[in-house]
């Protein structure tokens, strides 16, 4: 029989401690069917930090570093200028990478680091419990803003792609979505660029996608994908914000 | 003659630090700029980072890909670092820390201090873990004690601080430095691509909490055998003292004037001089006890090391009167202060 569909080879067996219907599992596999694809994952050093994917250094058959909450891109900044030709790969979410770690997100970017960054953003804390996060979005409920995300208080969301592309480096930076079978596939496209932004062309690049949290949304798996795509896109366009030098928008 | 800033630069380098990531910050700046007019010239790399919260972690990061590595800030900049210190000392990873601490609390001022005592040795960060703090009380100690810094760093997998001060990072004294070392340890645990082979991880949290646990047995063990293998002092005057003086880094300068002095003046006074403030020479004190007859122990802040020596003189019997003298915020001891207040605890005549 013709297998047409296998686990990638980047994932160990051990299996996800995701909740149901959390787009944790769908990223991952994103990101080890790319290293599957591109050869890359003998040559990855791939730098895990905080929430839930704390522990994604056993679910990745990789070189693990763990840093600390928010500082991702200044381990992956020093790890790649220990080894120039290995893949250095940051996996974030909303709150490490825009909350805690914005400082160090906008100056790795800032100075052109050649390192690659998959940035979950599902609007919300999720390990901590559902409070709100840089990117949760206005009227939002979450648990530290139970009335809606209110511009009075917890002021308005930060969109991580259009803030980099501001920035004067090089870079490859975009946006998807895995709301969807269709996104997902583009999603996958967009995190491939963003390897070989990397490999190829020596720039930062970003890809920032777009996942349900069902749980901290209190929603069902189907109606947290569709609060993604009728909530989450309008105001998180999905597309590519910035390539790198010599390559049209 | 160098800047004591300028001799710990050019002594990392030539213990073969290839990172450096720092963020300006009085006194501490020279060292700074060293390293980045001279590490790209050795094939390091030099980063003014956004923050001493990400120059620690950078240093976090080349420390686990494999490259000796170090930072430098002073006081107010070393708080920011302490949460990446938790993380090195959690993941055993090998740094190094200069900090030529400065006085405080708060923004404080940049004049010399002894203040961070408590900060480099007790902790500093959260969790049960400690860094190796070494104290040099010369600009020829803060190139020496570079070289044991990194080697230590590496032959325990621990973070190791330097703790100057303004004075030992702006002073300027002859210094002779050791030629550069060939080889630095390899680290066959340190990430770089798994390859063919098995994958390395070099995490801080632990996947169980019995994981967690065993971690922090390892840990304790580690410092075990630190405390059994690496206390360092130096004992300055006859092993007949009776007035022993106690005190680190600058403050041991005056205070070993003072002692001079006081053996001048027929009174066997003595300095004892902690190398390692972690670990801690309590042991130091054994040899001295039999004849001693009172203690002074001089910082410059408002007493911190104190209660270590205490610990120290407590388990080698001592009974006798120990006084502080000195203080915070910037406050210089003088050798002849330092004099009289040796002589006002031992309940000698103090001469008008």
């Amino acid at each position: 029989m013709k297998a047409v569909f296998d686990r990638p080879a980047s994932l160990t067996d051990e299996p996800f401690p995701y909740c149901p219907g959390c787009g944790h599992g769908i990223v991952h596999e994103i990101v080890a069917e790319c290293l599957d694809e591109t050869g890359l994952t003998d040559r990855c050093i791939l730098v895990s930090t905080i929430g839930c994917t704390v522990r994604c250094w056993r679910n990745f058959d990789v070189d693990v570093v763990q840093g600390a909450h928010g500082r991702g891109l200044a381990v992956a900044t020093a790890v790649k200028t220990a080894h120039p030709d290995a893949f250095v790969l940051t996996y974030q979410g909303d709150g490490d990478l825009a909350a805690i770690g914005l400082s160090e997100t906008v100056h790795a970017a800032a100075r052109g680091e050649a390192v690659t960054v998959v940035f979950a953003n599902n609007a919300v804390y999720g390990a901590t419990g559902g409070q709100m996060a840089p990117t949760t979005l206005m009227g939002q409920c979450v648990s530290t803003c139970l009335e809606g995300r209110d511009p009075q208080n917890g002021g308005y969301p930060i969109r991580m792609c259009e803030l980099l592309a501001t920035l004067p480096a090089p870079a490859y930076l975009a946006r998807g979505s895995v709301d969807s079978p269709a996104n997902r596939r583009k999603a996958k496209a967009l995190v491939t660029k963003a390897f070989r932004a990397q490999m190829e062309q020596g720039v930062f690049s970003l890809v920032e996608i777009l996942s349900p949290c069902p749980v901290n949304l209190k929603m069902s798996p189907p109606d947290a994908l569709r609060w993604v795509r009728d909530e989450m896109i309008p105001f998180y366009p999905l597309g590519e914000y910035k390539l790198p030098p010599g390559e049209q928008l | 003659m160098m800047k004591g800033n300028e001799a710990a630069a050019e002594a990392a380098l030539r213990a073969g630090c290839t990172f450096y990531a720092g963020y300006p910050i009085t006194p501490q700046t020279e060292l700074l700029e060293y390293m980045a007019t001279n590490l790209p010239r050795v094939g390091g790399r030099f980063i003014q980072s956004e923050s001493e919260l990400a120059a620690i972690s950078m240093v976090y990061g080349a420390s686990a890909a494999g490259l000796r590595a170090m930072t430098s800030s002073s006081s107010t900049g070393v708080s920011l670092m302490q949460e990446g210190l938790s993380y090195l000392a959690s993941a055993e990873l090998p740094a190094v820390i200069v900090n030529v601490s400065r006085g405080g609390p708060g923004l404080g001022r940049i004049c010399p201090s002894q203040g961070d005592y408590f900060q480099a040795t007790k902790g500093g960060g959260h969790g049960d873990y400690h860094l190796i703090v070494l104290a040099p009380a010369s600009v020829q100690e803060m190139a020496d004690l570079m070289f044991l810094a990194f080697d230590l760093a590496d032959r325990y997998r621990n973070p190791v601080m330097i703790l100057a001060d303004g004075m030992l990072g702006q002073m300027m004294e002859s210094v002779v430095l050791k030629e550069p070392l060939e080889s630095v340890p390899a680290r066959p645990w340190a990430v770089r691509g798994r390859g063919d082979g098995a994958r390395n991880i070099v995490i801080s949290a632990p996947y169980t909490d019995a994981d967690l646990r065993t971690m922090n047995l390892r840990l304790k063990d580690k410092y075990r055998r630190l405390a059994e293998a690496e206390c360092r002092h130096e004992l300055h005057g006859a092993e007949d003292v009776e007035h022993l003086v106690v005190a680190f880094g600058t403050a041991a300068r005056f205070a070993g004037e003072a002692v001079d002095s006081l053996r001048a003046d027929g009174v066997k006074a003595g300095l004892l001089r902690p190398i390692t403030l972690f670990p801690f020479p309590y042991d130091g004190f054994k040899k001295v006890v039999p004849s001693l007859k009172s203690v002074l122990v001089v910082e410059m802040n408002e007493g911190q090391m104190v209660e270590d020596v205490k610990l120290g003189l407590c388990a080698a019997g001592f009974r006798g009167p120990v006084g502080t003298f000195g203080g915070g915020g910037g406050f210089i001891p003088s050798p002849a202060d330092i004099e009289r207040e040796v002589l006002r605890v031992a309940g000698m005549e103090v001469a008008a």
